[in-house]
């Protein structure tokens, strides 16, 4: 009897070690089956009208003009430095639009919950409104719609000094000078210097009980790193220039065009609408007895929001946020609607030029690609480090 | 019991009558002070929000009332909702719409709640549209009888009872996406209607059903290929729809665009279903990132006791796993399918005549020269009545199926 079960022998189909194997194995065969034709045809097609798969092209000249460009660019450059501007100005707005869509959002995200019943209900329509309607059609209406009513350059509504019309938005900037760099490392000093004296301070008041003041030192250091600043160079950290309104355009301060306000206006308000509902229920999943634990130890309000809401409130933000991030970088695409030249833009244009096709896909896919990648890479990093350790 | 006997409560009475009376927290202005002027603070926000609302308000509704001229929304109206579908084959939008009105009625019947709301609200919609004074008779009767037909789906609905009814509603609502499909695009029941002339809000819902229909079952498969334990099929799915969700969803329209003609040669797909693929693939890989959630959701003790009864792995997946995890994920691929519905919007970059397409063309038609915030704003009032609309009912829904809280 026992050893019957050694003479079954199981046939190979129904053997556990077995059938995964063949499986894989069959899928494996589909996959690349499937996938080799596709190519295949692709490239047979390709060729057909006498294109072959290569990225040597990228060094040949672009011969089209790009409107905004960060870096030096000139229509005889080749195409690699074209993308190279598509990538830059796609991540111009997609930092810029993190930066603003975070403080709007929190913003949003705080007055959603306040005591006042219109703030709350003003915070509530507006995260209606714009969640609800399409990224592409603000962005359309901003570029397109916004524009058509506004005034021209000599019309301009003026906002302080700043400038608004129908071409962009005109602002003060600062030029900088010679005296821009001592400015910078003074500032770089007094940072450190303050960070650093609001530690030892801080740790100097907890372990003795008395009231050593780190607000004011750290705060005094700047001034006085900055005010020793101003008394070597003898002149401000910069020049402002203030934009006026010339004969066809305007003249100095900075021009935000209106193509790239448009879609950073449009990318903004609709994340912001995302970020609040974050922030909110964030703010919201902090337990209730944590607040009243905080009270009952006689911490003041500020307080309570500072070291106890706040920093709980924040993990739970940082996962949802990061893809919003995300969200944020892969909708920076529909910049096109708006002319603006971002990636997707140059990558559309160097295919009508040049045909090539799986060579566009592929780089504007692994561009985008990467920087989702790296995003999400450093957000986790960032996650990593504010969760909460436990035993 | 002698109040007299103990001084501590005397002395305590005294003080709280000596105090002024609590402010008073009924009514209107008790209401207002509370909620707007409860401290200093409270009250500059009420007046810097009421100037903001004011500043905002004044301007927008003087240019929609004013200075904006609605007239080409009355010329482009069939246009923007059905774009060039032939005028003599309109009767099966209508005979679509007609079906989705009944199912309306009769879930409003049935469930109430909700549905009551979107109801009403569709009803609204319909009869606001048929009041407006450019609308043909044609239409008219049409529209009327819509709301005819969901008012009495509602009467019907009511009187119904048992518990197949519902399952039968839930059947015909998801029947009534092939069924429309086939009605508006004929397949050889009816006479076809090539899909070029499909286009303005049409097109974007059928482009939505469709993502729908396809992005479920892909996305359930990938999910399942996310999770099961053959390492080859895993990668390939993590691959597949980390690569996707790394991407924006136009670079796919793109690919999908250029790319499918070169990858398929010998017969020509057109532009739309090359769209429908792109959107489907796309949606594919964020459904299956909810069912995950899903499937990781179940306790272990599901799988366990399913495998002890002796179920095979695709029975398992079938009978056990999949129906509950399905239940525990509904509202997020609605939201996935609110957020699929307006990205289809992005066809409009690659060409399609959908709502935002159609809207680019009427704009740019000489004979309507400037009137784009008149055109824009409309057809972004008609992307956020059927947004809003969704999710408010999906919020009301998950909230009645308490799905989270179990």
């Amino acid at each position: 009897m026992s050893n019957q079960p050694d003479k079954v022998k199981i046939p190979f189909w129904r053997d556990k070690r077995i059938i995964p194997i063949l499986l894989q194995a069959l899928f494996v065969v589909i996959v690349i089956s499937f996938g080799f034709i596709l190519v295949n045809n692709a490239i047979k097609g390709m060729e057909a009208i006498g294109i072959k798969l290569g990225f040597g092209f990228l060094s040949s000249t672009a011969s089209f003009n790009i409107g905004q460009s960060l870096i030096d660019y000139q229509p005889t450059d080749s195409y690699s430095r074209a993308l190279l501007v598509g990538i830059i100005n796609t991540l111009q707005l997609t930092v810029i639009g993190i930066i603003l869509t975070s403080i709007l959002g929190v913003f949003i995200g705080i007055a959603r919950l306040s005591a006042n019943w219109l703030v709350r209900s003003v915070a509530t329509v507006y995260i209606e409104i714009f969640r609800n309607t399409p990224l592409l059609v603000q962005i359309i209406i901003w570029a397109l719609a916004v524009p058509s009513l506004l005034p021209g350059v000599k019309d301009s509504i003026q906002l302080g000094s700043v400038f608004i019309s129908n071409r962009g938005i005109a602002m003060p900037w600062f030029e900088t000078t010679p005296a821009t760099a001592i400015w910078i490392g003074f500032f770089v000093v007094s940072i450190v210097a303050a960070i650093l004296l609001w530690k030892t301070r801080l740790k100097a008041q907890v372990q003795k009980g008395k009231r050593t003041y780190p607000l004011i030192w750290s705060l005094g250091s700047i001034v006085i790193l900055l005010a020793a600043a101003w008394l070597i160079t003898g002149q401000f950290p910069a020049m402002m220039t203030y934009p006026q309104i010339g004969k066809f355009n305007y003249e100095g301060g900075y021009i935000v065009t209106k193509e790239f306000a448009a879609v950073l206006i449009g990318l903004v308000i609709y994340t912001s609408t995302y970020i609040a509902e974050i922030v909110r229920g964030g703010i919201q999943s902090v337990n209730k007895g944590q607040v009243e634990a905080a009270r009952s130890l006689g911490l003041k309000g500020s307080t309570i929001m500072r070291l106890v809401i706040f920093p709980q409130a924040f993990r739970v933000i940082i996962p949802p946020v990061t893809s919003q991030y995300l969200n944020l970088a892969k909708n920076s695409s529909l910049a096109i609607a708006a002319g603006y030249p971002d990636l997707y833009s140059v990558v559309g244009t160097t295919y009508n030029q040049t045909g090539r096709v799986i060579e566009m896909v592929t780089i504007m896919m692994l561009v985008y690609l990467s920087m989702s990648l790296l995003t999400s890479l450093f957000m986790n990093i960032f996650n990593k480090k504010m969760q909460l350790v436990e035993r | 019991m002698n109040m007299q006997s103990n001084p501590n409560i005397d002395t305590a009475l005294e003080t709280s009558t000596s105090e002024l009376p609590p402010k008073n927290t009924i009514g209107v202005w008790g209401w207002l002070r509370k909620n707007l002027f409860s401290s200093w603070l409270n009250t500059l926000l009420t007046i810097v929000t009421v100037w903001f609302v004011y500043a905002v308000l004044n301007k927008s509704l003087s240019w929609i009332l004013g200075a904006a001229e609605w007239q080409v929304i009355a010329a482009n109206f069939r246009l923007i909702f059905v774009g060039q579908y032939p005028v003599e084959e309109l009767w099966r939008i209508w005979l679509s719409l007609s079906i989705v009105s009944a199912l309306m009625g009769l879930s409003w019947g049935l469930w109430r709640g909700t549905m009551a709301n979107l109801s009403v609200s569709l009803s609204f919609i319909y009869f606001i549209v048929a009041v407006m004074p450019f609308i043909q008779s044609g239409t008219r009767v049409w529209l009327f009888m819509n709301i005819a037909l969901v008012l009495s789906g509602y009467f019907i609905g009511k009187k119904l009872t048992g518990k197949w009814v519902k399952r039968a509603i839930i059947a015909a609502w998801l029947l009534s996406f092939p069924v429309t499909i086939v009605l508006i695009k004929g397949f050889g029941v009816l006479p076809d209607v090539a899909t070029n002339v499909w286009g303005g809000f049409l097109l974007t819902i059928l482009i939505t059903i469709v993502g729908i229909i396809f992005s479920f079952p892909l996305g359930i498969l990938l999910a399942l290929g996310r999770t099961s334990k053959l390492p080859v099929v895993r990668w390939f799915c993590i691959t597949y729809i980390e690569v996707i969700r790394g991407v924006p969803l136009i670079t796919v329209f793109f690919t999908a665009q250029i790319m499918i003609p070169l990858f398929i040669q010998g017969f020509e797909i057109n532009n739309i279903v090359r769209v429908m693929i792109g959107v489907s693939l796309f949606t594919a890989a964020y459904a299956a990132e909810n069912v995950r959630g899903g499937l990781q959701s179940i306790p272990r003790g599901q799988y366990e006791a399913a495998q002890a009864l002796g179920l095979s792995t695709p029975r398992m997946m079938f009978f056990v796993i999949l129906p509950q995890a399905l239940r525990a994920v509904i509202p997020a691929m609605v939201g996935q399918y609110i957020s699929m519905f307006k990205d289809t919007s992005l066809v409009a970059i690659v060409g399609l005549f959908d709502l935002l397409g159609i809207g680019k063309t009427i704009v740019s038609n000489p004979d309507f020269l400037g009137k784009h915030m008149e055109v824009y704003l409309f057809i972004a009032l008609i992307y956020w009545v059927v947004a809003f609309s969704m999710s408010y009912a999906s919020r009301r829904m998950e909230k009645s199926l308490g799905v989270g809280e179990r």
